[in-house]
């Protein structure tokens, strides 16, 4: 009876453990390998060479490269934060029937599957120079010449991850509260708290395992990112995944890998730390 | 009912334009895309027209949005059998601890929260260093499970952990053998988190980008030839385009709340079928 379990549970894994083995563990371990060989303009050749990293540690960009993209994850961080937990607390607390909730909840979530960069672009006609941001700011008489920096910039950059984004907090933090047992808040408020002091004291702490499921999805999406920066900043700025893109278009695998191994290190680390505050299989 | 609180006007308030900045982008150019003949880009709508979506059907100059659309459709639908099955799979074997599934579990995260650039690089690598050809179908395929998998397993750790075992003792007790078990008691039960998972997989695989961007081969899907479109169109062409596959993306979702809607309304008409027996 011992064995039997083990067996059928492993050949229903097994489906699943080959797509990850060929699709995500063989790749990974190869570009650890690629990162050390070498390679001229045509074609890349097995070494063992610390070269790129080298390379990827001594160049000052790498820095700037690196400290851009935490920038833009803590700011994007921050405002789909804010802006989820808003979103989850009005449709957990706010809204009384259950049809509603479900409803609103689903508008929130029906961006999420539709094509994102469809959503990017659909932010030219907002944003561009002659876009509707920028006449409507002009006939407010807010301005009097049009603003350039709307679209094309860190600014739609990072308006454009809290666009695509902010749902990856929405839903695991309003899963989280709906999950509260509401007699608690009625303690609460028995007791005398405010609704300010019941949001901070009671909803805030017992969301905290939601908020860090979110905050997990948005930070490594932001981090691995290569394609909204791209777009959005009209290659104005740079980031990791652009660096690895760059790259790999000029087909310098070899130290396209290098950065690569670095960003997954650094995103595993980033995923490590903030992993010590929830335990994510209990909170299925 | 207790009267509402005025945080509650606030926080509406903060809904509705949380709703717009979601969707008024993509409303806008679902409007623009009926942009007249000479128009651009963006506002001043000259003249309203179909004549971008006319422009569609004919031959483009560069690409083959057709033919990258048909493969977008099958890619998805491979996409969405296969992981619909294997989560299943897998939700059934993680229900009890088995030598591994420590470290599966981890693998799984891992796929989740790995920068998508890397499988498209690595699974490109791999290909290209053990002499295979890329291709949609192939490493194209496997890359976008990387994506839509965790997901699936996620939705199915989830539904496995509220799921009342009691049920399964029953059948168990009334002489249904495991498969019959799983197929007349387990599955319907599970059936509306399937449509779910089903949907995931279709949806994420249609949009994916990054994961096939180098694992696509010579035969683009349909992001990729609109990502391509970006950089080279500058006609409204690109939104009507832009509308119609957001239309497309919100008829797929429209079928899956339908089958989900109606297999609940037959469920809740049909009631308890005790007694009825099992055919």
């Amino acid at each position: 009876m011992q064995a039997r379990p083990n067996l059928t549970g492993w050949l229903m894994v097994s489906p699943l453990a080959i797509v990850l083995a060929v699709f995500l563990v063989l790749p990974i371990i190869l570009i650890g390998v690629v990162s050390f060989w070498t390679a001229t303009e045509f074609s890349i050749i097995p070494a063992f060479s610390w070269e790129n990293y080298d390379f990827l540690f001594g160049s000052p960009v790498t820095y700037s490269v690196f400290l851009n993209t935490f920038k833009y994850a803590i700011i994007t961080w921050a405002l789909t934060f804010s802006i989820g937990f808003t979103i989850a607390y009005y449709l957990a607390f706010h809204i009384r029937t259950q049809t509603w909730q479900i409803a609103l909840f689903l508008l929130c979530t029906i961006p999420f599957w539709t094509s994102n960069i469809i959503r990017m672009i659909s932010w030219i006609p907002f944003l561009g120079r002659n876009g509707i941001a920028n006449s409507a700011l002009i006939s407010w008489g807010v301005v009097d010449e049009p603003l350039d920096w709307l679209l094309f910039s860190d600014f739609a950059v990072i308006l454009a991850f809290v666009h695509l984004y902010t749902l990856f907090m929405v839903v695991p933090i309003f899963n989280t509260m709906m999950r509260i047992d509401k007699s608690l808040i009625e303690a609460a408020r028995d007791a005398g708290a405010s609704g300010r002091q019941i949001l901070w004291n009671v909803i805030l702490p017992l969301t905290k395992s939601g908020i860090m499921i979110g905050t997990i999805f948005v930070v490594t999406l932001v981090m691995g990112d290569f394609i909204t920066v791209r777009f959005m900043s009209g290659s104005q700025s740079a980031n990791v995944g652009r660096l690895i893109s760059n790259d790999i278009a000029l087909l310098q695998y070899p130290s396209a890998s290098a950065t690569a191994i670095v960003l997954l290190a650094t995103v595993l680390i980033t995923i490590a730390i903030l992993l010590r505050f929830v335990d994510i299989r209990k909170e299925l | 009912m207790e009267p509402r609180p005025k945080s509650f006007y606030v926080l509406t308030a903060f809904f509705a334009l949380f709703m717009l900045f979601l969707y008024g982008p993509t409303i806008t150019i679902g409007i623009l895309s009926f942009q007249g003949e000479g128009g651009g880009l963006t506002f001043p709508m000259r003249g309203v027209s179909t004549y971008w979506f006319r422009d569609l059907f004919q031959q483009q100059a560069v690409g083959d949005i057709w033919g990258s659309f048909s493969r977008s459709i099958v890619l998805g639908l491979m996409v969405m059998v296969t992981t619909v099955t294997v989560s299943v799979m897998g939700g059934l074997a993680f229900r009890t601890r088995f030598k591994g599934s420590g470290i599966l579990f981890y693998l799984i995260i891992t796929a989740l929260v790995i920068p998508s650039i890397l499988i498209s690089l690595g699974v490109g690598l791999l290909f290209s260093q053990t002499g295979l050809t890329v291709h949609w179908a192939t490493s194209g395929f496997g890359a976008q499970l990387t994506w839509t998998l965790p997901f699936g397993l996620l939705i199915m750790f989830a539904v496995f952990n509220r799921f009342d075992k009691s049920y399964e003792e029953a059948a168990r007790d009334l002489g249904a053998s495991p498969w019959q078990t799983l197929r007349h008691v387990v599955l319907p039960i599970i059936a509306p988190a399937l449509i779910g998972v089903a949907l995931f997989g279709f949806t994420l695989s249609y949009d994916e980008f990054a994961r096939t961007l180098l694992t696509a081969g010579s035969y683009n899907t349909l992001p990729l030839e609109i990502y391509g479109m970006t950089t080279n169109v500058t006609s409204p062409v690109l939104y009507a385009l832009g509308t119609l596959t957001t239309l497309f993306s919100l008829a797929i979702i429209g079928v899956f709340l339908t089958i989900a809607l109606i297999g609940n309304r037959r469920r809740a008409r049909a009631g308890s079928d005790a007694g009825k027996g099992v055919l």
